[in-house]
């Protein structure tokens, strides 16, 4: 029931109430975990500047997080990236994170400071925060979008997001509540340009609550062996499959090519669902946003939940037999054939290319 | 223990079609399944009614047909089925959907009090992970999103161990029931039932309360009406206004050749950057 209603009428232009008048400025929550903040409050940052300069106001961050020297650091980092100022929340009760106070904390600066339009990163942590606070202050929340723009006529945030289907977009507004909140995913924004001279107001607020009336508690933290990780999301030069592949032991020749470029691998939902490659390699929405130099998708028909993980790329590649396949309207470079034969074909010529001219080094 | 499972009957992604010309979602003959990510949750569920005998009620919020899909779920070896459907409904979004849901699970716990409300960790349509937490905020129950491990669990203590994946690693957290869990994906794999629980569903008299039976308090707060977000706009993505090279060849390697060579003369810095990485590579080797 929460799919879009598409024969709602277009929307007479609203008077702006002035409760909601009331609420200005942008804000982005900077995710710090465990003394790291998480890139995707940078990218944030870059995005809501620009709302903010069309709305002409101002851009805040929020950081929420224990004492210490790193909440300055990172606010001169928010700084840089093009925010005005910082609310700095500083508490012992916010080491890690739990869902209580930070909700807690972060509905109390709204309440107080009333921002019209508040982003977070659609990371574990911040699809937590984000729905706590966005039922807690009864306003509307768009997760995961990939386009964040100012309506002029209705002075309102316009976040487009995938919707069901498979090739589709919707645009979701957020009228009569305030703050407009939405989410929006790793690497899906590019980062911003920093600019080191840039200074900002650091505002300090206090929590106010008590260890003892926390019911939950961190008992350990169990941080992942980055090895095993693929690091997708960072790779420049990723080769990716899909189910035009045909059968698994067919993957082989992605991985081929990916070894002489020395790319990431990945794939498709339906290849994760079929056992062929583990979750964490799938591109998409659902999966890894990735914004690689170079992309090669070979058998991938270009699902919008798959183009939106990868338009970032700054060259694709496809390779797909049907000249029709919807890959080809975002890729830069089409080839049209049999994934099979042109794979190794390219593994080969790749190697041969890149080999020669190494020797004339 | 009595636990509750929230699950959502869903159109079968993989059948969708889009209409070529209306850009409308073509729904007619596209068969419906139980959300996938909830069979994470009621599995998990129903692993707890193994260990300690827990009842687990099953609901969902949606329109009639949605009563296959708590069927279903009996044959898995849920207990109780109910099923939340009343047109003040329609239209809601995750805000308006949550106000519903955690008014049932409230009404639910009138009679039979709860210990864990389990959710997926999203669906495969609305796909916002939200209605979880919403639930649980509503209910200030106690939010544990993304649980990849139920570690143990104090029946007299009431307190709950899990583990809760967070970016760079895993979160053991420690909380008091009641409390709302969102299963992550992967986590354990649902059961075939028995035929005892295929023939007792069949049987099953479902429970199908309106708003009012379910107790909701204020209906403005459910369906479009209660619903803060608009869709403004739905759309087909746009193709890039300059058009993907083709690159045309007799055979594969000398559609290969073609490429490289266009690649390398229109980016020459991805030829540095790829030439100086396969070096570096193989004086690594
Ligand atoms: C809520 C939701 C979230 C989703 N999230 C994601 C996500 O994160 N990532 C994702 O990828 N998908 C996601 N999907 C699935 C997505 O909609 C598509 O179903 C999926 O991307 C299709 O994968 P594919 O391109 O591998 O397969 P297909 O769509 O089946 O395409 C196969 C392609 O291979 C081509 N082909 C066939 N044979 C050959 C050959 N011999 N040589 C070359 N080409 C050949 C065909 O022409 C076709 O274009 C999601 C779906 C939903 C509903
Ligand atoms: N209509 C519904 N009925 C019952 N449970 C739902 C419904 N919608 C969402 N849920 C639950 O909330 C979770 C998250 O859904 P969503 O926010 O739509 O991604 C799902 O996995 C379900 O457990």
């Amino acid at each position: 029931m929460t799919e879009p209603a598409t024969s709602r009428p277009a929307g007479r232009p609203v008077e702006i109430d002035e409760r909601i008048a009331a609420y200005k400025g942008v804000w982005v929550f900077i995710e710090t975990e465990r003394g790291h903040v998480h890139p995707v409050s940078w990218e944030l940052i870059g995005e809501g500047r620009k709302l903010a300069n069309t709305l002409g106001v101002d851009v805040w961050g929020v950081i929420l997080g224990p004492q210490g020297e790193a909440n300055i650091a990172a606010a001169n980092e928010a700084f840089a990236h093009g925010a005005d100022g910082v609310y700095l929340m500083e508490d012992p009760i916010l080491a890690e994170y739990r869902t209580v106070p930070f909700n807690k904390g972060l509905c109390n600066l709204v309440n107080t400071y009333k921002p019209e339009i508040l982003l977070l990163g659609a990371t574990t942590l911040g699809r937590d925060l984000a729905s706590a606070v966005a039922t807690t202050l009864a306003t509307g929340l768009t997760a995961d979008c990939t386009a964040l723009a100012i309506d002029l006529d209705t002075h309102s945030m316009a976040a487009t997001r995938p919707t069901f289907g498979g090739s589709l977009l919707c645009t979701i507004h957020t009228l009569k509540a305030r703050p407009q909140m939405a989410t929006v995913r790793p690497r899906v924004m590019a980062m911003p340009p920093k600019l080191s001279d840039r200074t900002g107001k650091i505002v300090n607020v206090a929590l106010g609550m008590q260890e003892q009336d926390i019911i939950t508690k961190v008992l350990d933290y169990i941080p992942d062996r980055n090895q095993d990780q693929a690091q997708l999301a960072f790779a420049d030069f990723i080769v990716a499959g899909g189910r035009g592949l045909g059968k698994v032991e067919n993957f082989r020749l992605v991985t081929d090519l990916a070894a002489v470029l020395g790319a990431e691998v990945g794939g498709t939902r339906p290849l994760v669902q079929g056992g062929w490659i583990p979750q964490e390699r799938q591109i998409g929405q659902t999966g890894k946003t990735i914004r690689p130099k170079l992309y090669i998708a070979a058998g991938i028909s270009g699902a919008i939940q798959h183009r939106v993980g990868v338009e970032g790329a700054d060259c694709i590649i496809a390779i797909n037999s049907d000249p029709n396949a919807p890959i080809f309207d975002f890729a830069h470079y089409a080839l049209v054939g049999d994934a099979m034969k042109i794979l190794p074909a390219l593994t080969e010529a790749f190697r041969n290319r890149l080999s020669v001219n190494r020797k004339t080094i | 223990m009595h636990v509750v499972v929230c699950i959502k009957q869903v159109p079968d992604s993989a059948q969708i079609r889009v209409h070529p010309v209306t850009n409308t979602i073509m729904r007619q003959g596209v068969p419906t399944i139980i959300n996938p990510y909830d069979l994470f949750a009621l599995e998990e569920a129903l692993r707890l009614k193994d260990q300690f005998g827990a009842k687990v009620t099953v609901l969902t919020m949606g329109p009639k047909m949605a009563d296959q899909a708590l069927r279903k779920a009996l044959t898995f070896g849920a207990d109780e089925a109910i099923l939340l459907t009343d047109r003040a409904f329609a239209g809601s979004d995750t805000l308006a959907t949550s106000y519903a849901l955690s008014s049932a699970v409230a009404k639910i716990g009138q009679t039979d009090p709860i210990d864990i409300v389990f959710c997926g960790k999203q669906t495969i349509d609305g796909d916002t992970a939200q209605v979880g937490p919403g639930i649980a905020t509503r209910l200030n129950l106690q939010q544990l999103t993304y649980v990849s491990k139920i570690v143990s669990i104090d029946k007299d203590a009431r307190q709950i161990v899990v583990h809760r994946r967070a970016e760079g690693g895993v979160q053991v957290l420690k909380t008091a029931m009641p409390c709302l869990i969102t299963m992550l994906e992967d986590t354990n794999h649902i059961r075939f039932g028995t035929m005892a629980d295929a023939f007792r569903a069949a049987r099953y008299t479902l429970t199908e309360w309106s708003a009012t039976e379910a107790g909701v308090p204020d209906v403005t707060h459910c369906g479009l009406r209660g619903s803060p977000t608009v869709v403004k706009k739905v759309f087909a993505p746009t193709a890039k206004t300059v058009k993907a090279t083709p690159i045309a060849g007799d055979t594969p390697e000398s559609l290969s050749q073609t490429l490289i060579d266009t690649l390398f003369s229109a980016h020459p810095g991805l030829q540095e950057d790829l030439e100086s990485r396969v070096a570096s590579n193989s004086q690594g080797a």
